[in-house]
C-alpha cells in the first residue's frame, strides 16, 4: 500500500502526482490490473453490487437527511412532506427504504456464497470476521434507520429490540435506560438514532476498506476453492471483471428499480403509516423481513435471557466458523456431503424467516424450536464431524486445469454456479 | 536490520520499520546477546543524549524508566476513562426527563370493571377498577401457581410475596379494588390488553405473555409480575402516581 511505484506514467502529470501519492498506482494495483481467479461465476459480483448499495443509501439518505426533522411530534409528518411535497422525495425516500432491503439481499447472496465455497477458511479467516461485522453493522443502521419515520413498527420495533438488553442481569435495567434517555422510547431515542444512523453508514465505509485490504491479501477465493498457483490461473480485474460486475450490477438494479417503481411498500409494513402511539402495541409486530429468522430464534426460546442470548449468538457463531469447519477443501463442489448440508440450511434459514412472521403460538413455536436447534447443530456439531468423516472429491490441480476439463467436476459451471453464471462465465476463460 | 533485534524481524513484513519501540522492547526483554552494541547504537540513534534507551541494568532490577513507563501508562489510563465518563453519561436520562416524576389522576369517573390508562414518564400506566370476581379469581391462586414469586410493588419492600393483597397495595394501605400497574410487558416492553388472555387479565400479543387479573406473569416468555410504581391515594378520588 506504499513505498515507490513500479509503474511508469507517461503524463508528465500523473507521473508527478504518483510519485508524491502512489494512488494512481495503488488503484492500478488493487482494482484495474488486481490478479483475479478466471473462474469467478456470478456469485462473486455481489461485492461490488454491495459497495454500490452503500453508495446509494448515502446519497439518498443525505437527501433525505436535508428534509427530515428528528423530533417525536414531527418525524412522521416529515417523512409524509418528503413523500408528497419534496421534489422527487417520493423517490428518494423509496429509494432508500428499498435500498436498504436490496442492500440485505445482496449481503445475505454474498455470506451464502462463502459459506458454499468455503472463503472463510485459511488464510481468509479474518477477512471473514471482518465481513461479519459489517454484517452486525449493516443491522444496526437498518434498526436505527426504521425507527426514523417514527410510525407505529418504528416505535415498537425500537421498544421491543432495545428492551433485548434488559434481559442482562443486574446492569440490563440502567442500560436499556442509558440506551433510550428517558424510562421509554421517546424524543431522545429518537434523537441519537438519527445521529448514529447518520454516522454509521461512514463507519461501515472503513470497515468496507478494511475489509477490501485483507481480501486484497490472499486474493480471491474461487469456486474450485483451490490455490492460485500461476499467472495461467488469474486474469486482470479490469476489463474481465469490471464488465462482468457491472452486468450483475444492471441485473440487479433493474429487480430494485421495478420494487422502487412499482412495489415501493411491497416489502415494508402498513403499520408503519400509522403515527407511533406508545399507549397502543400493535396486534402483530413483525420486524423488516430481513430480520426475521433471527427475530424467530428470539422467540422460539422460552426464557428471556436464553431468548436474547441465542439470538445474538446466531450470528456469533458465525466468527467462530473458519475453526468450526475442519475440513480441508475448501469449496462445497468437492464436498458431496457438505453440499448437502448447505442446502439444508439454506432452507432452514428461509423456514425461520417464515416462522419469524408468524405469530408465536402453538406449532409455530414448536417449528422455530425445532429450526433453531438445527441452526446451531449445524456449525456446532454437524461441521466439525464432517471434517472428519466426509470423503471428498479429487481436487483439480489448478484452476486452469478444472476450467479445461469438461467432464470433471469443480469449476464455474459446478454447484451453486447456476446457469446465467456458467453461460457468460465462459468468455473471459477461454480468452484467458 | 541488526542480528540484535531478530525477534521484531518480522515486524518488516508487515511494513513496519523498526522503529523506537523495537528498541525499547527489546531493552525489556531478558535476552542479552552479541549484538547488543548494535542494537545501542540504532537507540542512541533516536534518543540521543536523553539516554533513557537503555537505563536498564544487566541485573533486570526495575529502573527508574520502568517507573516511568508504568506511572505513565497508569495516568494515561485514568485520564482516559475520566474523559470517556462524560460521553457516556450525557446519554442517560437528562434533568428534564427526571423532572417528569409524579402526576396526579382523577379516578372518580371510573366504573367498577373500568380501566384507564394514563402516562407516567412516558410509559402507559394501567389503573383498574376491579370487580368483585377479579379479586376472588386473585386472591383464590395459590403462591406455588407463580412463576414469579415477587409482589413487585415499589410500595412494598422487595422480598414481599406477589398476594393478591400486596399487588393492590398503594403506599400505606391495600385498596383491592383498585389495581395500578405500569402498562408495560416485563418480556419485551410491549403493552398488553386488558381483560383477555387465559387467565382474565392481561395478554400481551407481541410474544404471548398471559398475566392474571392480578397482573401476575401466569404463562409465556415474560420473566417478572407486571411491575407497581410507587402511588398513593391523596384522597378517595385522587391518586398521585410517582
Ligand atoms: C448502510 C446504509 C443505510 C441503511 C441500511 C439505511 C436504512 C434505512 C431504513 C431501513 C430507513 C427507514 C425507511 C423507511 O421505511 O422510511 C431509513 C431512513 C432514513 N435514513 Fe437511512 N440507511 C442508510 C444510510 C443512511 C445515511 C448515510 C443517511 C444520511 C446521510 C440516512 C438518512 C436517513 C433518513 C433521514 C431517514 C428517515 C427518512 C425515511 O424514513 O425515509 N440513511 N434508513
Ligand atoms: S413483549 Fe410482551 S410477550 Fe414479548
Amino acid at each position: 500500500m506504499s513505498g515507490q511505484s513500479t509503474y511508469h506514467f507517461k503524463n508528465p502529470a500523473v507521473r508527478w502526482l504518483d510519485s508524491r501519492l502512489p494512488i494512481i498506482s495503488a488503484m492500478k494495483v488493487n482494482a484495474l490490473d488486481f490478479p483475479t481467479p478466471k473462474n469467478l461465476n456470478y456469485f462473486w459480483t455481489f461485492g461490488g453490487i454491495l459497495t454500490l448499495f452503500l453508495g446509494i443509501q448515502i446519497v439518498t439518505g443525505l437527501v433525505l437527511a436535508m428534509h427530515y426533522t428528528a423530533h417525536v411530534d414531527q418525524a412522521f409528518n416529515s417523512v409524509e412532506e418528503i413523500m408528497r411535497d419534496v421534489n422527487y422525495g417520493w423517490l428518494m425516500r423509496y429509494m432508500h427504504a428499498n435500498g436498504a432491503s436490496f442492500f440485505f439481499i445482496a449481503v445475505y447472496i454474498h455470506i451464502f456464497r462463502g459459506l458454499y465455497y468455503g472463503s472463510y477458511k485459511a488464510p481468509r479467516e479474518l477477512l471473514w470476521m471482518i465481513g461479519v461485522v459489517i454484517l452486525l453493522i449493516m443491522m444496526a443502521t437498518a434498526f436505527m434507520g426504521y425507527v426514523l419515520p417514527w410510525g407505529q413498527m418504528s416505535f415498537w420495533g425500537a421498544t421491543v429490540i432495545t428492551n433485548l438488553f434488559s434481559a442482562i442481569p443486574l446492569v440490563g435495567e440502567p442500560i436499556v435506560q442509558w440506551l433510550w434517555g428517558g424510562f421509554a422510547v421517546g424524543n431522545p431515542t429518537l434523537n441519537r438514532f438519527y445521529a448514529l444512523h447518520f454516522l454509521l453508514p461512514f463507519v461501515l465505509a472503513a470497515v468496507v476498506f478494511l475489509h477490501i485490504w485483507a481480501l486484497h491479501v490472499p486474493g480471491n477465493n474461487n469456486p474450485t476453492g483451490v490455490e492460485v498457483k500461476s499467472n495461467k490461473d488469474t486474469v486482470p480485474f479490469h476489463p474481465y471483471y469490471t464488465v462482468k460486475d457491472f452486468l450483475a450490477v444492471i441485473v440487479f438494479l433493474i429487480v430494485y428499480a421495478a420494487f422502487v417503481f412499482y412495489l415501493p411498500n411491497y416489502l415494508g409494513h402498513t403499520d408503519n403509516y400509522i403515527p407511533a402511539d406508545p399507549l397502543v402495541t400493535p396486534a402483530h409486530i413483525v420486524p423488516e423481513w430481513y430480520f426475521l429468522p433471527f427475530y424467530a430464534i428470539l422467540r422460539a426460546i422460552p426464557d428471556k435471557l436464553g431468548g436474547v442470548i441465542a439470538m445474538f449468538a446466531s450470528i456469533g457463531i458465525l466468527f467462530l466458523l473458519p475453526w468450526l469447519d475442519t475440513s480441508k477443501v475448501r469449496s462445497a463442489a468437492f464436498r458431496p456431503l457438505y453440499r448437502q448440508f448447505f442446502w439444508i440450511l439454506v432452507l432452514v434459514c428461509f423456514g425461520l424467516g417464515y416462522l419469524g412472521s408468524q405469530p408465536a403460538e402453538g406449532g409455530y413455536v414448536i417449528a422455530s424450536q425445532i429450526l433453531t436447534a438445527y441452526y446451531f447443530l449445524h456449525f456446532l456439531v454437524i461441521l466439525p464431524l464432517l471434517g472428519l468423516f466426509e470423503k471428498t472429491k479429487p481436487l483439480p490441480g489448478s484452476i486452469s486445469e478444472s476450467v479445461l476439463s469438461k467432464d470433471k467436476g469443480g469449476g464455474p459451471t459446478d454447484g451453486g454456479g447456476g446457469t446465467v453464471a456458467a453461460a457468460a462465465a465462459s468468455a473471459p476463460e477461454k480468452r484467458g | 536490520m541488526q542480528k540484535g533485534c531478530d525477534p521484531a524481524g518480522g515486524a518488516g513484513r508487515f511494513g513496519l520499520s523498526p522503529g523506537p519501540f523495537v528498541a525499547k522492547n527489546k531493552a525489556f526483554s531478558r535476552k542479552r546477546s552479541g549484538a547488543e552494541g548494535a542494537e545501542r547504537a540504532f537507540a542512541d540513534q533516536y534518543f540521543g543524549d536523553l539516554d533513557v534507551a537503555h537505563a536498564h541494568t544487566d541485573t533486570e532490577e526495575p529502573t527508574r524508566r520502568d517507573f516511568l513507563y508504568i506511572a505513565t501508562g497508569a495516568v494515561t489510563a485514568v485520564g482516559v476513562g475520566a474523559a470517556i465518563w462524560p460521553f457516556i453519561d450525557q446519554m442517560n436520562p437528562d434533568a428534564s426527563v427526571q423532572a417528569l416524576a409524579s402526576i396526579e389522576v382523577d379516578i372518580s369517573a371510573i366504573e367498577v370493571g373500568q380501566s384507564l390508562t394514563v402516562m407516567w414518564r412516558g410509559k402507559p400506566v394501567f389503573i383498574r377498577h376491579r370487580t368483585e370476581a377479579e379479586i376472588a379469581e386473585a386472591e383464590a391462586v395459590p403462591m406455588s401457581d407463580l412463576p414469579d414469586p415477587l409482589a413487585r410493588n415499589a410500595n412494598l419492600p422487595e422480598s414481599d410475596p406477589a398476594t393478591d393483597t400486596n399487588r393492590a397495595h398503594a403506599q400505606g394501605e391495600a385498596k383491592p379494588e383498585w389495581l395500578l400497574m405500569i402498562g408495560v410487558c416485563t418480556h419485551l416492553g410491549c403493552v398488553p390488553i386488558g381483560e383477555s388472555g387465559e387467565y382474565d387479565g392481561w395478554f400481551c400479543p407481541c410474544h404471548g405473555s398471559h398475566y392474571d387479573t392480578a397482573g401476575r406473569i401466569r404463562k409465556g416468555p415474560a420473566p417478572r409480575n407486571l411491575d407497581i410504581p410507587e402511588y398513593e391515594f391523596v384522597s378517595d378520588t385522587l391518586v398521585r402516581v410517582g
